[in-house]
């Protein structure tokens, strides 16, 4: 009884599909990867990094897509178990619309009404070169000797 | 119906048939799981709220540029995690592959791909590793971030505190699953499950194990893609 119930769950996959897999998630992340490339020589507001971005996300839900349906199986399990796991998860389209919204409306709010954090936002200061303050630490060893 | 009255008290989950067809271990591990990936949502979401209300953001291409052996001041964004990404997707591979050669009660097989997937794991700890080095000598840690925003303005530490934090989460849940994969192996070579007949909790790590993989391609997306 349990060992065909064991065989029963292992219906779909093989050798086959997993290499099938391998080759989309590579392909997917090389072309995650060209974007990114793409998008380093784009204007930092421009629409077309935008559009950029959201392409990458597409490509990282269709790669978590391919990870949990093929790798961990789910497409090949019932119903009721994709459904006990997909639904519950769904609560994160309220999460993620829902706060990155309150996000983005607290930025607008500080522009608006707290000057101060509007003028940090155009102040250019200078990169600290991060050589220096390595040698800095290095120096603290021995100024500690000198002291002794 | 009414002729047959067990006196023994039976457990809720051998009535008859699971409901979501798999043994009760994998089912828990799946909602374990599920939890776990709240957390990293959580985690996640909290980045881009923050990264939302704030005016700059530094340059992922400029502060993740480095590569090791390669001459200071090197300039080669992406590549690095790139090699990273790919170390996880193979190890990734080779865990479906000792699953699947559990089914088929082989081994020689499991015990290949098993340690390929360790040997995958260790990889990519270790890429972690030299990373965070670096970026430390560069001065970034929690609560100090070296790095300029994209605009030149400078930057607050939520981007140090947050990515050493969640990749730093993520760290460890590599390194937990090396452990896990590492008894696996250990539990294979003493026969532990060819003696019980089935390779059924190997199926589990590998849940395990692909969940980081999961985890690595949402955070790997945020942190240097995006």
């Amino acid at each position: 009884m349990e060992h065909t119930a064991a065989h029963e769950e292992h219906s779909g996959g093989g050798v086959k599909e997993i290499v099938k897999v391998t080759i989309i998630l590579s392909v997917l992340t090389a072309v995650e990867l060209v974007l990114g490339f793409w998008m380093m020589g784009m204007p930092l507001e421009s629409n077309l990094r935008l559009a950029v971005k959201g392409a990458i996300v597409i490509l990282m839900m269709a790669k978590a897509f391919y990870i949990v349906g093929y790798f961990m199986h789910l497409k090949h399990e019932i119903k009721n178990l994709i459904m006990t796991i997909v639904v519950p998860l769904c609560l994160f389209l309220w999460f993620i619309i829902a706060f990155l919204y309150d996000g983005n409306s607290f930025r607008n709010l500080r522009n608006t009404y707290d000057p101060h954090f509007k003028e940090q936002s155009t102040i250019k200061v200078e990169k600290k070169e991060a050589g220096k303050e390595t040698k800095h630490e290095e120096k603290k060893p021995e100024e500690k000797k000198a002291v002794e | 119906m009414s002729t047959t009255t067990t006196v023994t008290p039976t457990k809720m989950w051998s009535g008859g048939k699971s409901p979501f067809n798999v043994e009760y271990g994998k089912l828990m591990m799946w909602y374990f799981l599920m939890s776990d990936a709240f957390t990293f949502g959580a985690f996640l979401i909290s980045y881009g709220t923050i990264r939302f209300s704030t005016n700059g953001w530094p340059n992922p291409n400029e502060v993740f540029k480095s590569f090791p052996f390669a001459p200071e001041g090197v300039n080669a964004p992406l590549v690095f995690v790139s090699i990273m990404t790919f170390i996880l997707i193979i190890s990734s591979v080779t865990m479906v592959l000792a699953v699947h050669a559990g089914h088929n009660m082989d081994k020689k097989k499991v015990v290949k791909n098993l340690i390929w997937t360790i040997i995958g794991g260790i990889a990519f700890l270790s890429c972690q590793a030299w990373e965070w080095n670096h970026l430390h000598s560069e001065g970034a840690w929690w609560g100090s971030n070296p790095f300029l925003n994209h605009d030149g303005t400078a930057s607050s530490t939520n981007f140090t505190n947050y990515f050493f934090t969640i990749t730093g989460f993520h760290g460890f849940h590599v390194f937990s699953g090396v452990i896990i994969n590492i008894i696996m192996l250990i539990m294979t070579l003493m026969d532990k499950f060819e003696k019980r007949g089935h390779y059924l909790m190997i199926e589990k790590a590998g849940l395990y194990w692909h969940f980081v993989d999961l985890v690595w391609v949402f955070v790997f997306t945020c942190f240097y893609l995006i």
